[in-house]
């Protein structure tokens, strides 16, 4: 336990720790299914009467190869594959892979398609904190939001399934820009929904905020200070929890997101209930930038003018030669990427998302690294385990807001 | 592969003062800067990143399979720094037949993962990591899957043997 010194703070020591009795661990199997892992987690505990003395996670029930997988995909092709990762932040991993290729292939985005990208990007990033914050809540006790926020995120799946027909694996996000032209009436249902979620965040904050079984199991639970979250790679809002502002949309901007107005919200305790400020406060935000981008759309084009990696449009693919020539190529052997090397950090829900994408000039990517954010943040999980109660843990376990899809790959 | 260095690069200036052979070339390709640094110097050149220079995060780290080509592998760390809000991209070579590295754990704890993952995945071992065992893969598994001499499809392991 000697690295623990920085993890003293709301440790619970046992009274009776000068009694020479043996002390007799207990190990206890906490999943893979255990609903408050949300997935399939597996921690091998060992306790000491109610304290646990050691965590392990035991990760890798849902690893699936995936990027193995996108050795073997073309370029394109790949983008169906990071959905599957973190299936809470879909869109957000499509544009996280698009940028590093675009980068490759030195592409310019039209800025339709790059706002267009941010709103739907921040849609998805207040479904995946609905998720979180109704899933967190009934792992506390308070199942009444769980209900209401899969209303809201209901509300958000149907405009996924609005732009692209489908509400998970929308795969909207691609190479060269959007994969079909936004359709008719978006407008409306953005703003439908996104002029009434403010008065919805006040809903859940009145049901929690003042809840004395919600304050008494989150407040000074699951602390961990700042240095050490960042010796242990960990990313988002957990950091933003232990009062550094620091947000990827804001230190390195990426699809012209320096073009949007927004706060990033930063609190000081680093225990369960920062946590939760900070993610409301940042569906908040989120409501802020997609608000923006409904009132300053830009128009033209949704793809970027790259004929030999965009899809040309159906008239023009019936009309010109060159259109079809392309249309055929890409649809048989894909674009191939100049050889090179490129990462672009972004700010998924969960932290930093980015793709290293290795090409070696062909149509098939050499290698593609997922440095994906819930992996880097389930590293902490002993740290935030170890020297505290059992009934603790689910709280502490939900506060780190992982996707094991994500963390296995 | 550029060999002067750039005196106004502001990393790449100091570790190039700190000690002249601590990387042995770089790059900033697509305005990423890149060095190669010696298995034998990785931890001091880490140590250094992390302690004079800012570098308070390990980002991620895995490896990159360049089969049939020698040296095989690169083991790659990304570094972070948030207080100066750089990137700074580090590769080792590492030959196919025998490739071990020493394990940054000391200087970055978050490291323990990333390094048990490009070894499962990638059979690179990490010199001085305090568990280094497979991370996503079952036990029993042999090879490692992300080198691309190991097929995509047709292995041989079945889940019915456990």
């Amino acid at each position: 336990m000697s690295d623990l010194e920085t993890n003293t703070a709301g440790a619970v020591e046992p009274e009776h720790e000068a009694a020479p009795a043996p002390t007799r661990r207990m190990v206890l199997n906490m999943g893979p299914q255990h609903p408050s892992t949300h997935g399939v987690l597996r921690i091998i505990l060992e306790l000491d009467g109610e304290i646990i003395r050691r965590a392990e996670p035991d990760i890798g029930f849902l690893h699936t190869g995936i990027e193995k997988q996108a050795e073997a995909l073309n370029w394109q092709q790949v983008v169906t594959l990071t959905d599957r990762m973190d299936y809470l932040s879909n869109l957000g991993n499509n544009l996280a892979y698009a940028l590093p290729v675009e980068k490759l292939l030195q592409i310019e985005i039209p800025p339709h398609a790059q706002w267009m990208r941010v709103m739907l990007t921040e849609l998805s990033r207040i479904s995946s904190h609905l998720v979180w914050l109704g899933t967190h809540a009934l792992d506390l006790g308070a199942m009444t939001v769980f209900f209401y926020c899969f209303r809201e995120r209901e509300d958000i799946l149907r405009i996924f399934e609005m732009f692209s027909g489908q509400r998970l694996m929308t795969s909207y996000i691609r190479i060269g820009g959007l994969a079909l032209e936004p359709p008719r009436g978006w407008q409306q249902a953005v703003r439908t929904f996104n002029d009434a979620l403010p008065s919805k965040i006040d809903e859940y904050e009145d049901l929690l905020n003042t809840n004395p079984i919600f304050l008494r199991r989150v407040q000074g639970v699951g602390q961990l200070g700042l240095a050490r979250l960042l010796a242990l790679g960990v990313s988002g809002p957990m950091i933003r929890a232990a009062g550094l502002a620091w947000d990827i949309r804001k230190a390195e901007p990426y699809s012209s997101y320096e073009k949007f107005d927004f706060d990033v919200p930063v609190y000081q305790e680093s225990d369960v209930w920062a946590r939760y400020r900070v993610r409301i406060e940042e569906m908040r935000q989120s409501q802020r930038i997609v608000s923006q981008a409904l009132e300053g759309m830009p128009g033209g084009p949704w793809k970027a003018d790259a004929p030999k990696v965009v899809l040309p449009d159906r008239e023009k693919m019936k009309t010109q030669m060159e259109a079809l020539i392309y249309h055929f190529k890409i649809v048989t052997e894909g674009f191939s990427v100049p050889a090179g090397e490129a990462y672009v950090p972004t700010e998924s829900p969960r932290g930093e998302i980015g793709f290293y994408v290795v090409s070696d000039g062909t149509a098939k990517p050499l290698r593609v690294f997922m440095r994906t954010p819930s992996f880097g943040n389930l590293q902490a999980l002993p740290a935030l385990f170890e020297g505290h109660l059992v009934a603790d843990s689910v709280a502490a376990l939900g506060s780190m807001d992982f996707v094991l899809g994500d963390v296995d790959r | 592969m550029q060999s002067e260095v750039p005196q106004s690069h502001p990393v790449l200036a100091a570790l190039a003062a700190w000690d002249s052979h601590s990387f042995t070339s770089w790059s900033a390709e697509l305005g990423e800067t890149l060095i190669w640094v010696t298995p034998a110097r990785i931890v001091f050149v880490c140590r250094y990143l992390r302690d004079e220079q800012g570098f308070e995060r390990l980002s991620g780290l895995s490896a990159i399979d360049r089969y049939p080509l020698e040296p095989r592998f690169e083991v790659l760390y990304l570094l972070h720094s948030i207080a100066r809000n750089i990137r700074l991209k580090i590769k080792v070579a590492l030959p196919g037949a025998d490739p071990i590295v020493p394990s940054v754990t000391p200087v970055w704890e978050g490291a323990n993962w990333y390094e048990r993952e490009a070894f499962d995945l990638f059979g690179v071992r990490f010199e001085g990591h305090p568990n280094l065992q497979r991370i996503l893969l079952p036990e029993g598994w042999e090879g490692h899957p992300l080198r691309r001499d190991f097929p995509v499809h047709g292995h041989k392991y079945s889940y019915q043997d456990e």
